[in-house]
């Protein structure tokens, strides 16, 4: 266990420190010996076949999901039990899914000021003037007044994204932020997600569109049957994969 | 027109046509509904037949031939220009007072009166949805009106209100106080013994399943025997609440056990990323359910919360099993009066107290129908 003057010194290196996790539903071990390290204003893109653990460890860094054996650090917060620490570090990690997951009984813009206002303790004046400048900034502020149901899948995902910054987050989750898309509202959230990239949060995002990949990523973690199988840069990752399940996969998916 | 052929390249666009005018009118839509088949003819037929032959003779029995004025049962009784006389509404004007009020102090009764206002005041105030300031509705009726309500009711002398035992209390005055304070301690405390059931914690949620299933499993009568015999011998006298009080508490508890279900449905439908949305969020627990997921779950869920409802209010008339005069029992005591035994009496006064408890309910569903269309139209889901 690290005392109290590691963790300090952990919180100025690392925005989410992963130590041999590992994780059962069951008897399934799901998660197998993760280890993982990233430094704030990383972004590192998670892949690999579905089924592999991908989104499951990624639901661990905000505690979504919790594990039997090892430890998750985020920002210096260890994930523990203690409910407060957990909420300590859910306000400070945002997380965007693959199913948008807005509220559909509160308009866009409530959905946006709901965890500022009720969270932050945030005025509603300037929770919804916060919300308006995020939403501005993914492109939908005439939409603030409609209800969820009332946008395409792209505005959706892209209010998601919004409310998400709300809660100005070190770190940014997406979990398949495309993969519930229509093809054509693909690129949208894409654009979004690239110009999120250029703010220098930290990002962590699962996902299979390897041109965002390509384009953002810092680094590229492919997994496999619960554990990571390779860790590297993009131009290394896809021009010259080590590992033959990386080779297979990329084969696969890049036809 | 369309593309035949196997290749095929649009070069004007298709003509953006009106849709075909609809066969409209009151013919037409008599022959696609009651007439489209011989099946639905012969049910068309029948329906008809069946109010042909029922409909006249309630309106002679209840409206055309009823007596609506008249001092006693002479009024009411077969003479020979009258074979058959019909309802005897002069019974329900003369004892209308009692089916009000039951034995409540003829002077006092304007503090009924004044109770039932506050109390329309109160259901006005949050029923219409548009009304202004309804957070404060919600002070008032939740908080302000019980205290009130309790106050006036039951009297303080110190201030100048006598005391009126609950015993005097009676008629649609206990029938209302039932049903408002079922209604409104059942749906919190529902909630709590829903969200119970479904918690991480064992001992809660035992308690919850225990409470919930052990209530469900009996009948209200027995509730209701249980909170005015059992709950003495767990009080010290001098603290023993009245027979009303007991009785509220019963009839409290056993709605709640039912909503507690009926919440229960509702939370089940709300997918799991609504909950891991809110808790991604940082919103704790009980933020989560006040603000993301109670008012999606109530919503879904309210025409069964409605139904509880309706129900709760038709099983408030169980109480006169432990000897409190409800509504129905005001009538059931004031049809065996010798002064307007008639053979429509009793007829004519059960046909008031279905006509009431009809008109609570339906408006019930009503209001409840409304606020659903509403839901839906903000939501379009």
């Amino acid at each position: 266990m690290a005392n109290t003057a590691d963790r300090t010194s952990e919180k100025a290196q690392w925005a989410v420190e992963i130590v041999a996790l590992n994780k059962w539903y069951g008897d399934f071990h799901v998660l197998r010996d993760i280890n993982l390290t990233v430094s704030p204003g990383e972004r590192i893109v998670i892949c690999g076949p579905s089924g592999s653990g991908k989104s499951t460890m990624l639901r661990c860094i905000n505690r979504l999901e919790d594990w039997q054996r090892g430890r998750v650090i985020v920002d210096g917060k260890e994930l523990t039990d203690d409910a407060k620490q957990i909420l300590a570090v859910r306000r400070d990690v945002g997380m965007v899914f693959q199913q948008f997951n807005l509220f559909p009984h509160l308009t866009v813009l409530e959905n946006c000021t709901l965890a500022p206002i009720w969270v932050r303790r945030m005025p509603k004046k300037d929770a919804e003037e916060l919300a308006m400048r995020y939403l501005r900034r993914v492109r939908i502020p005439d939409q603030a007044l409609k209800y969820p149901s009332q946008l395409s899948g792209g505005q959706q995902q892209r209010v998601a994204i919004a409310r998400a910054l709300c809660m100005s987050p070190e770190i940014m989750l997406f979990d398949e932020p495309t993969s519930a898309l229509d093809p054509e509202m693909v690129k949208e959230v894409l654009d979004t997600m690239v110009e999120l990239a250029g703010s220098g949060i930290t990002m962590l995002v699962v996902t299979h569109e390897m041109g965002f990949a390509r384009q953002v990523a810092n680094r590229i973690i492919f997994m496999a049957d619960g554990q990571i199988v390779e860790i590297n840069e993009p131009k290394a990752f896809f021009e010259h994969p080590q590992h033959e399940r990386t080779q297979l996969f990329l084969r696969q998916i890049l036809h | 027109m369309a593309a035949t052929d196997r290749v095929y390249l649009r070069e004007a666009p298709a003509q953006l046509l009106p849709a075909p005018v609809a066969s409209t009118g009151v013919l037409a839509w008599m022959r696609a509904n009651l007439f489209s088949s011989p099946s639905n003819i012969a049910l068309t037929i029948i329906c008809v037949a069946a109010i042909v032959w029922i409909v006249p003779s309630l309106l002679r029995f209840f409206i055309f031939d009823a007596v609506w004025s008249g001092a006693d049962r002479e009024a009411c009784l077969p003479t020979s220009q009258r074979p058959e006389p019909g309802a005897c509404w002069a019974f329900v004007r003369v004892w209308s007072s009692y089916f009000v009020y039951g034995f409540y102090p003829v002077s006092e009764r304007w503090r009924v009166d004044l109770f039932f206002g506050l109390l329309a005041l109160g259901i006005g105030w949050l029923a219409w949805l548009g009304a202004p300031r309804r957070d404060l509705g919600a002070i008032y009726f939740f908080i302000v009106l019980p205290i009130v309500s309790y106050i006036l009711l039951s009297g303080v002398p110190a201030i100048g209100l006598a005391d009126v035992p609950t015993s005097l209390w009676g008629g649609i005055l206990v029938t209302i106080v039932v049903a408002i304070v079922g209604i409104v301690a059942s749906l919190p405390l529902g909630i709590l013994l829903a969200l119970g059931r479904r918690s991480k914690m064992p001992a809660v949620r035992l308690a919850s399943i225990t409470f919930i299933e052990f209530v469900r499993g009996v009948p209200l009568i027995t509730v209701l025997f249980m909170a005015s015999v059992m709950l003495p011998l767990f009080v010290p006298d001098r603290f023993a609440p009245d027979k009303l009080v007991r009785a509220l508490i019963g009839v409290a508890l056993f709605a709640s056990a039912y909503m507690a279900e009926v919440v229960r449905g509702g939370l089940i439908s709300i997918p799991r990323g609504q909950y891991e949305a809110a808790q991604a969020l940082g919103l704790s627990y009980w933020r989560m359910m006040i603000l993301a997921i109670l008012p999606q779950a109530l919503g879904v869920t309210l025409p069964n919360i409605v139904n509880t409802f309706i129900g709760l209010f038709k099983d408030t008339t169980l109480v006169f099993i432990v000897g409190i005069f409800d509504f129905l029992r005001t009538i059931e005591a004031a049809r065996g009066d010798p002064h307007w035994a008639t053979p429509v009496t009793s007829v004519t006064g059960y046909a008031f107290a279905a006509l009431l408890y009809f008109v609570c309910c339906y408006g019930m569903s009503r209001y409840s129908r409304n606020v659903e269309a509403r839901l839906a139209r903000a939501q379009r889901r």
